[in-house]
């Protein structure tokens, strides 16, 4: 199995699919990555060849931000949001949405587990009544 | 939807014109202002302002890392303070 940028062996999937389990690589990145490494995307993994392989990772490593440089840019840029003390960092510490959503129900993915709270009502509850 | 790159940021005129002001006499007396949805541009750097939230003016320092977001984002405009631990 072919190895890119790292830890991340991808399988036996086509080429443009499996580059998509290195972190900061999309289906658009992966298919921008292939059209100038000159490979076919729809080959798979399996069937590349080492020249191959090298040259994707070349590409890779030239114009691309993957693995650990993308996370540590992201958690960047959320660490620029928290330090300026704009509304969106404020969000990112209380750790609710940042992006505008309700929050009264829902937001459960930034919230945590549910923490009941007594003789709350819910939005169900206020359209019935 | 962000905003059309042609039209360039949105700066409102008169803040600019005080913000060069204020640059002028020497940075002194913080700028007061209600135009929250005026963007922070490069020349606003080292400023002190003062951004209405709809009640008080919330006071900060302009820092490099503030420019392109907007005036209001440093103003928050909503109290919540946790809820009322449970009675008793």
């Amino acid at each position: 199995m072919p190895r890119i940028s790292g830890v991340d062996i991808p399988n036996d999937k086509q080429i443009q699919y499996s580059l998509r389990y290195v972190y900061g690589i999309g289906p658009h990145t992966a298919r921008e990555i292939l059209k100038e490494a000159g490979i076919e995307a729809v080959v798979k993994a399996r069937d590349l060849t080492e020249d191959e392989v090298s040259r994707i990772a070349t590409v890779i490593d030239r114009s691309y931000q993957v693995e650990g440089q993308a996370r540590r840019q992201v958690a960047a840029n959320i660490a620029r949001l928290r330090d300026i003390g704009c509304y969106r960092g404020l969000r990112h510490r209380r750790g609710l949405p940042v992006r505008g959503q309700r929050t009264r129900s829902n937001a459960r993915t930034r919230k945590g587990p549910k923490k009941t709270v007594a003789g709350k009502k819910g939005v169900k509850e206020l359209h019935r009544g | 939807m962000t905003r059309s790159a042609k039209k360039g940021p949105y700066v409102d005129a008169k803040v600019f014109r005080k913000v060069m002001a204020a640059k002028e006499r020497g940075m002194n007396a913080p700028i007061r202002t209600w135009a929250r949805r005026c963007t922070i541009v490069p020349e606003f750097v080292g400023a002190k302002f003062e951004v209405h939230n709809g009640k008080n003016f919330i006071p900060f320092f302009v820092t490099e890392d503030m420019v392109g977001h907007k005036l209001g984002e440093f103003s928050p405009s909503r109290t919540f303070r946790g809820h009322s631990s449970s009675k008793k």
